[in-house]
């Protein structure tokens, strides 16, 4: 039950330049009904990129054919409440392998990287460069690489290190699944049990 | 020895190993589970060619999406029943006793699991529910996790969790007439913001929570992720040992000796380090309401929403956005504001002592007509004490009529919706856009504000009426 391996990618960026999305504007409640990891990403933000008659609201971001890629750059603290994976998923099923923020919502994070989808977390100040970079060329390319840990902005050659736990990174390069770790630990949980 | 904090006792007697730069490999005592995270990893686990690692450590119960009335009848809603007939398939399955809509035990996760005595001090506690927290007023480690990591517990009774930091929040003195725990919980999340406790677990010390009772510690606890914290927890005491003694699944006989023997040592020792620590008075709070699109964003009911002045970039656009879905306008008065739906319950106040004192206050008095009011126990047990201590009689007096158990209006997965631009005071936990139903404008605040905007029409201070 692998996830899929990460280990480089080169794309333009969508932004959402709003801090504190949560959870709920990721995938509304009412789109958590499903028994199969299927058709999330069609409700990705939902209620911001649809109109009450389901129609697509030309305003948001994802509407907007000058912005597409497969890195999303949002707001500080992204993924804020709600601890449902749906958010991933959706996040994920939508095309997108990289998030960007310069902070991440704890249960988000570590939602995203069972599921193969990388956060790079960067300072403000580096943020701001990307949204600024894109308003002026939203077919800007940004390279995010897994292996050096490094998100460089090929437009202006600025480069930012990130920070990702060893053992998650290992994980990610290689598609290895936490669940199958665990699973080879049978004889020493049995052990904890006992004691 | 080190000084240590409670969290670092419990959480270091619970590592089976220790996985080098990497998580620890955490055992899990109890694991909840409910209708809506846990299909996909039950089917995850299917097509690995498994079974639950440890049923009997596993309590389940349909909460999240099912109706608040006229439970004996087939759910409507199509996707919803098929979420609660797989939650049904799975358990019997794999070996789970469920706590389903027809049973005596049925509610919501995180109120059946302490009111039946299954919530203990020491254990560590998981659900795919991030309002896991709440057990934490046990002295319990207990945390919401994702459905991958639901998968984990399912496979192995384990999960490879990172060890957060630590922060304390210590509340001293006495609390103000009529203000409760929620109260504290939106006022300390006002002070430290959505995010400020992000990647820390907190600890809640000082009088003021040591007088609070064990719904009161609960409502603290629940609300502790809302500033961003992986779970908040509280050293147990008499309270606590109080509240469990006696309860369905509470170790008995010398059991319980045992058990209470060990509960006793269950403290931060007095040099214990902490990453973070702040310090409130509990004088300086008052009933609480939010403004806002997060929880961050309350004020004292007699306050005035701020003006952003001093905001740039982001902040600003934010905080901009947040007002224009509210249509509240900044440096204006809260009270007075016009409401149109009232809704007591969820998780963070569905507990009998929330009902007695949302009863006491509107004992006498009419709910206002313009009011839609939605008053949901948050278990079964809850709504049969409701019923044996005549609140039910006092509400409906006060032209209140009682539903049956469920998550409902906290997040509208069911028919509990808040209409478009509507305003709802709301015991629940969260305000983001759209929680209660697209377009719904949510206003989070205790049982007794809600009591009194129910009354009144209007965001209201109790103490005033």
């Amino acid at each position: 039950m692998a996830i899929e391996k990460f280990q480089k990618l080169v794309s333009s960026v969508v932004p959402l330049p709003i801090e504190n999305v949560d959870t709920d504007q990721i995938i509304p409640a009412r789109f958590l009904k499903a028994v199969e990891r299927k058709g999330f990403g069609d409700n990705l933000f939902r209620d911001w990129r649809y109109k009450k008659d389901g129609s697509p609201n030309p305003d948001f971001v994802m509407n907007n054919a000058r912005f597409s890629g497969k890195i999303l750059v949002a707001g500080k603290n992204f993924g804020s409440g709600s601890s449902r994976e749906h958010a991933a998923w959706a996040v994920y099923d939508a095309g997108f392998r990289v998030v960007v923020s310069s902070f991440f919502a704890d249960i988000f994070k570590s939602n995203v990287l069972n599921n193969g989808l990388l956060p790079v977390q960067v300072s403000d100040q580096f943020l701001a460069e990307i949204f600024a970079t894109v308003e002026a060329d939203p077919k800007a390319q940004f390279e995010v690489d897994l292996i050096g840990q490094t998100i460089v902005n090929l437009k202006t050659n600025s480069t930012e290190n990130f920070e990702i736990n060893a053992y998650k990174k290992e994980c990610l390069l290689n598609g290895y699944d936490d669940i199958d770790y665990l699973i080879s630990l049978k004889a020493e949980i049995a052990a904890f049990k006992k004691a | 020895m080190e000084p240590k904090t409670l969290f670092d006792k419990i959480w270091d007697a619970h590592i089976v190993k220790q996985v080098k730069d990497g998580p620890d490999v955490l055992y899990i005592d109890r694991h909840f589970i409910h209708e809506v995270t846990s299909p996909v990893a039950f089917l995850g686990l299917k097509n690995r060619g498994m079974k639950v690692y440890s049923p009997k450590n596993t309590i389940a119960t349909p909460d999240h999406n099912v109706p608040t009335i006229n439970q004996h009848l087939p759910i409507k809603e199509e996707l919803s029943r098929v979420q609660v007939d797989a939650l049904k398939a799975n358990c019997a399955a794999n070996g789970i006793e469920l706590y389903g809509l027809d049973h005596k035990y049925h509610g919501i996760v995180h109120i059946i699991g302490p009111e039946l005595g299954i919530t203990q001090p020491g254990m560590t506690i998981v659900c795919g529910d991030s309002h896991t927290s709440t057990h934490g007023a046990f002295g319990s480690i207990a945390f919401g996790i994702g459905t991958s990591e639901v998968e984990m517990v399912f496979a192995s009774q384990c999960i490879l969790q990172p060890k957060p930091k630590k922060m304390r929040i210590n509340v001293e003195g006495v609390l103000q007439k009529d203000v409760t725990a929620k109260d504290i919980a939106l006022y300390f999340i006002s002070q430290i913001s959505t995010s400020g406790g992000t990647g820390h677990f907190i600890e809640f010390a000082g009088s003021a929570i040591r007088s609070l009772s064990m719904e009161g510690r609960m409502t603290l606890c629940n609300m502790s992720i809302e500033c961003g914290a992986r779970g908040g927890m509280i050293a147990p005491d008499e309270t606590t040992f109080e509240y469990i003694h006696g309860r369905e699944f509470a170790p008995k006989g010398a059991d319980w000796d045992q058990k209470l023997a060990a509960w006793k040592q269950l403290k931060s020792d007095d040099n214990a380090v902490f990453d973070a620590e702040y310090n409130f008075k509990a004088s300086d709070i008052e009933p609480m309401i939010t403004y806002g699109t997060n929880p961050g964003m309350g004020i004292g009911v007699n306050g005035t929403i701020p003006t952003g002045q001093g905001l740039t970039g982001s902040d600003l656009i934010t905080f901009t956005k947040s007002l224009e879905y509210m249509g509240l306008n900044p440096g204006d008065k809260i009270k007075g504001k016009k409401i149109d739906y009232v809704f007591i319950g969820s998780c963070t106040n569905g507990r009998i002592e929330d009902f007695r004192l949302f009863a006491n206050f509107v004992k006498g008095k009419q709910k206002a007509e313009s009011v839609t009011a939605w008053i949901v126990p948050g278990s079964k047990k809850v709504e049969q004490q409701i019923r044996e201590e005549g609140i039910v009689e006092i509400l409906e007096a006060a032209g209140f009529a009682l539903r049956q158990p469920g998550c409902s209006a906290c997040l509208a997965m069911n028919d509990d919706k808040v209409p478009e631009g509507k305003y709802a005071v709301s015991t629940s936990n969260r305000n983001f856009e759209g929680r209660q139903g697209p377009g719904a404008r949510t206003m989070l605040a205790s049982p007794l504000m809600v009591a009194a905007a129910a009354i009144t029409g209007v965001v209201s201070d109790p103490r005033d009426i």
